[in-house]
């Protein structure tokens, strides 16, 4: 009983250790995005005078809200196309027997490790030709590219799980390869799907780069990029607080997927990588 | 009719069956490959041009085909190999944190008693969150006058704008924000330890230190190679974090950086393409070195060691 | 309803011969059991009727048609796997009437059908549950209800009870032996177990190595094995062999010399090595036979005894006689794992009436008659005897 109670306490001191870990990071912006401009120079980690101008400020301006709506719409439509494309190509690794197999797995893992830097220029100098430079599909288009790898790993594990029986099953019961597919393997692969549209988004959520490369207006720059182009309204005045603030804003949908899926995400970003 | 005989055997021998299977999955695997392909193949080749033009976007007339003297120009250019040491340094020191943390975290989320659902959800909150946000809150913890950690130093330091400590800094929000992906991966690792094993191990006298170093680490090899490789790759492309925090300032920038500040900044394609060939081909490097010298296999192919 | 005929059909991956020229001829009706060791091939012949693998030669004609080429959805056949391969999102009530909907009944029909199905089997009360909220032998009934639903010409069954512990399979043995003569469906059965073998079906196919050893009714099989591997392989306890010398008057084996029975080959003027069979059944105690029958006489002393109740089974250590060793005994002792515990020495199992009073360490005197000793070629592993089928 009392080595229970000592290993009990030991834990909640590990636990404790990796709250402070993951949380003063992520309270110290949220207590910056509340601190009244004249208290910015404090150093205090708690506001000293709470305000909420900082966040009425960013939702005042055009730019930031048009870069919530670009990431949102951005990311949503990314995934949406990886998702599809993904579980067709993973249903074919995990599933059927085709020449070709094992270099389409080789060229996936080729993109995961692709440094997306590589890619700038060229996307750059072809999208301003195409005129996608500073257009929704010109972003959606590389987050589709490097997001496909991810959903193609996840899924083949996921759908590798699914018995393979009851495909058969289904065939003898009458089925095509596509009905086979569609009304059996389809519902059982919809939680490995659901997981893996989260951790697509995610991606779509936190890229930077492209968002700053291949956009030059607020036609199609996404959220992260609109915060670093945020400058003061004058030029001595710092933009930390509405940073700030749109730093908290931007991180609230992360935060509500961890909170409702925390389960799935740990499975979705581990089964791809261990489980092969 | 003895001659034909064969060849029609031959061709009954795949069946309808087989047949569909083959062209299902071509239809299936087409989008995915062709979009794949197509935007990462042909814009490395075309990458691959530039580097061997002069061809800066502020003087066009100039453009011109130029061999290799854009890899000369860059491959005896201080600025480049400080970046490309920079990179290097970022790169081994923080994965080397992260992985002596990652597997700390791991055990830690694995073995803890209470909490286990709290601490699984913690620690996807630095993945998930967006690198320029976290980059931006390390940032004004460490700016003098705003930080409520630079009031920890010396008055008068700038961290932020010196080599040293801005390099450290990066590696601190490189590690804070990554090390949870890192805990994952090797998590599902000791999830592959059999608990019997540690059990019979426990029973022929091991100590827990004996049982992790010569029974649950050599069962784990699999994991914590993917998950190095994975994240040797990733930190080496680092560039969110660098931008946020230092800018590039006091000769603190990756090759990422570097390449960007002559792409967008510079609009100079030529440099700057030349510059994406070279990083593309060290993480080309750095995969090969990692599968030949390690024998990762691929996840999702067959054939895989447990 | 439908014959299924096949034609010398071959199975090869690669360069190993998984099935080698198959032939069989089912009738419209007929119950017919694959059996044999794991690795026999017996699953992949079903597979190929199925359509779930090609055949590489050879034809096969469902109702006199070749189907060779035909998807399994063209062959109206219905499958039961060993793990049942239920939807796991589906009812048990969408579950069973899964095949009626890709065939594109409407929805009065399939419920109707799925209705009348689910009576059948007793499954009425669980038709909204999920496959993981039932029972082993709930789910086993809901994939015969998923075979049986839409009258297929044919049913495959792939070891459909092995998942079962054994009270429920003796039950559902019975089951789908009443389902199979109610609904006359053609069935092909494959199992490993030989007990099965012999209560389902009306013919039983043997196979090893991919090559049919021996068709025939599970009467024929036990009286008249064709091969040492087909002895072996039915009865239970399995038949006991002994090294023999075949002579003119009588077999020289280590139970003493026996007279030549009415099914055995004249002896030779030279004496040829055989491989002895006796089965355990053929045994009997001799303080317990009232009348002295002509026959053999073996006195030993018991090495171990059984007592099932209704029976006793004793086990004699030979001593010096070394134990038979065959290939064509290998491939049966490989499928139950004991090819590492074959006794260096001959053992003599024997299965006797429960009233003996045969105890361990005690010598015991049995009796046999010559006319239930079958003989074998020890190269061929080819039945030398002729018997005359019991009853």
């Amino acid at each position: 009983m009392r080595t229970d109670r000592g290993a009990r306490a030991r834990w909640l001191a590990v636990d404790l250790l990796v709250a402070l870990y993951v949380l003063i990071p992520v309270l110290w912006i949220v207590s910056l995005s509340f601190k009244h401009p004249s208290t910015f120079g404090d150093g205090s980690f708690i506001p000293r005078r709470w305000t909420l101008e900082n966040y009425a400020g960013i939702f005042d301006n055009p730019d930031f809200t048009r870069g919530l709506i670009n990431s949102i719409g951005i990311g949503l439509i990314a995934t949406l196309i990886a998702i599809v494309f993904g579980t067709m190509a993973a249903y074919a690794i995990a599933r059927l027997d085709f020449p070709g197999k094992n270099t389409l797995v080789a060229v996936s893992l080729l993109v995961a490790m692709f440094p997306q830097i590589s890619l700038v220029s060229p996307l750059f100098q072809i999208e301003r030709a195409l005129g996608l430079f500073d257009t929704w599909p010109g972003l959606i288009i590389p987050y589709i590219t490097f997001a496909l790898p991810l959903t193609i790993f996840t899924l083949s594990s996921f759908l590798r799980e699914i018995p393979w029986e009851l495909e058969q099953a289904a065939k003898m019961d009458g089925a095509t390869p596509f009905q086979a597919f569609w009304q059996v393997i389809a519902p059982l692969a919809m939680p490995g799907m659901v997981t893996t549209a989260i951790l697509t988004f995610i991606f779509c959520w936190n890229d930077f780069l492209f968002a700053i490369s291949l956009t030059s207006s607020n036609r199609a720059r996404t959220a992260p990029a609109t915060i670093s182009f945020f400058t003061g309204s004058t030029q001595f005045e710092d933009p930390a607080g509405s940073i700030a603030a749109a730093a908290v804003i931007v991180t609230i949908p992360i935060i509500i997927f961890v909170l409702f899926f925390q389960r799935r995400i740990v499975s979705g970003l581990t089964s791809g990588a261990v489980k092969g | 009719m003895s001659t034909r005989a064969p060849a029609r055997h031959a061709r009954r021998r795949i069946s309808e069956e087989k047949t569909a299977q083959r062209r299902l999955a071509l239809w299936l695997c087409a989008p995915a490959a062709l979009i794949m392909l197509l935007v990462t193949g042909w814009p490395i080749l075309y990458a691959v041009l530039l580097s061997l033009q002069r061809y800066d976007l502020r003087f066009p007339d100039e453009r011109a085909w130029v061999g290799l003297s854009n890899y000369a120009a860059v491959l005896t250019d201080p600025f480049w190999w400080n970046a490309f040491w920079v990179t290097v340094v970022i790169t081994v020191i923080s994965v080397a944190i992260e992985l002596v943390l990652g597997m700390l975290l791991a055990l830690a989320m694995y073995r803890t008693l209470i909490g286990r659902g709290v601490i699984r959800t913690l620690v996807l909150i630095p993945y998930g969150i967006v690198t320029v946000v976290a980059a931006y809150g390390w940032r004004y913890a460490w700016t003098p006058g705003t930080g409520w950690l630079a009031g920890a130093l010396p008055p008068g330091s700038a961290p932020l704008t010196e080599k040293i400590p801005g390099v450290a800094i990066i590696i601190l929000a490189e590690v804070w924000k990554t090390t949870p992906f890192m805990a994952l991966l090797l998590m599902a690792g000791l999830a592959l330890v059999p608990d019997d094993l540690l059990k019979a191990a426990s029973m022929d006298g091991a100590t827990a230190w004996q049982r992790f170093w010569q029974v649950t680490l050599p069962l784990m090899r699999p994991a914590i190679l993917v998950a190095l490789l994975f994240r040797t790759l990733d930190a080496f492309r680092i560039f969110d974090n660098i931008y946020v925090l230092t800018g590039g300032a006091a000769d603190t920038g990756s090759v990422s950086l570097l390449a960007y500040r002559n792409l967008i900044g510079g609009l100079n394609l030529g440099i700057g393409s030349t510059m994406s060939v070279l990083i593309f081909l060290t993480v080309a490097a750095i995969s090969v070195l990692f599968i030949r010298a390690f024998g990762i296999s691929a996840p999702g192919t067959q054939g895989e060691r447990r | 309803m439908a014959e299924i005929v096949l034609d010398k059909v071959t199975k090869r991956y690669g360069d190993t011969v998984a099935v080698a020229e198959f032939s069989l001829h089912i009738a419209d009706g007929e119950f017919i059991i694959l059996v044999g060791p794991s690795g026999s091939g017996k699953s992949t012949v079903l597979n190929m009727i199925a359509g779930l693998e090609d055949i590489t030669e050879g034809e096969l004609r469902i109702d006199g048609e070749r189907v060779n080429e035909r998807a399994p959805r063209d062959r109206d056949i219905a499958m039961i796997f060993q793990s049942y391969a239920l939807y796991p999102h589906m009812t048990v009530a969408q579950n069973i009437g899964f095949p009626l909907k890709l065939a594109g009944l409407d929805k009065a029909a399939i419920a109707e059908k799925v209705e009348h199905a689910a009576r059948l089997l007793g499954l009425t009360p669980y038709l909204d549950r999920k496959p993981a909220q039932l029972s082993g032998g709930q789910r086993q009934r809901v994939a015969m209800g998923r075979a049986i639903v839409r009258s297929p010409k044919a049913f495959l069954m792939d070891e459909p009870l092995s998942n079962l512990d054994a009270k429920l399979r003796v039950q559902m043995r019975t089951t789908i032996s009443r389902l199979q003569k109610d609904l006359g469906t053609t069935t092909v059965y494959v199992t490993h177990d030989q007990v099965e073998a012999m209560t389902l079906g009306d013919r039983i196919v043997i196979m090893r190595d991919g090559v049919i050893q021996q068709v025939g009714t599970p009467q024929e099989l036990y009286d008249r094995p064709r091969n040492l591997f087909v002895a072996g392989f039915i009865g239970s306890p399995p038949m006991n062999f002994l090294p023999g010398e075949l002579t003119v008057d009588g077999v020289r084996t280590p139970l003493g010399t026996i007279p030549l029975g009415s099914q055995m080959p004249r002896g030779t003027v030279e004496p040829r090595r055989v491989i002895l069979g006796i089965r355990p059944e053929a045994f009997e105690d001799a303080e317990l036979m009232r009348d002295r029958e002509p026959g053999v006489f073996y006195t030993g002393t018991v090495d171990i005894v059984e007592s099932l109740g209704a029976e006793k089974i004793a086990f004699f250590d030979l001593g010096a006689v070394e134990a038979v060793r065959s290939e064509h005994l290998e491939a049966l002792s490989r499928d139950r794992g004991t090819q590492d515990m074959a006794a260096e020495s001959a053992q003599l199992t024997v299965r006797l009436d429960a009233k003996s009073k045969a105890a361990e360490g005690r010598p015991l005197k049995v009796w046999f008659s010559p006319e239930s000793v079958y003989l074998f070629d020890p190269d061929s592993g080819a039945t030398l005897t002729e018997h005359v089928v019991a009853g």
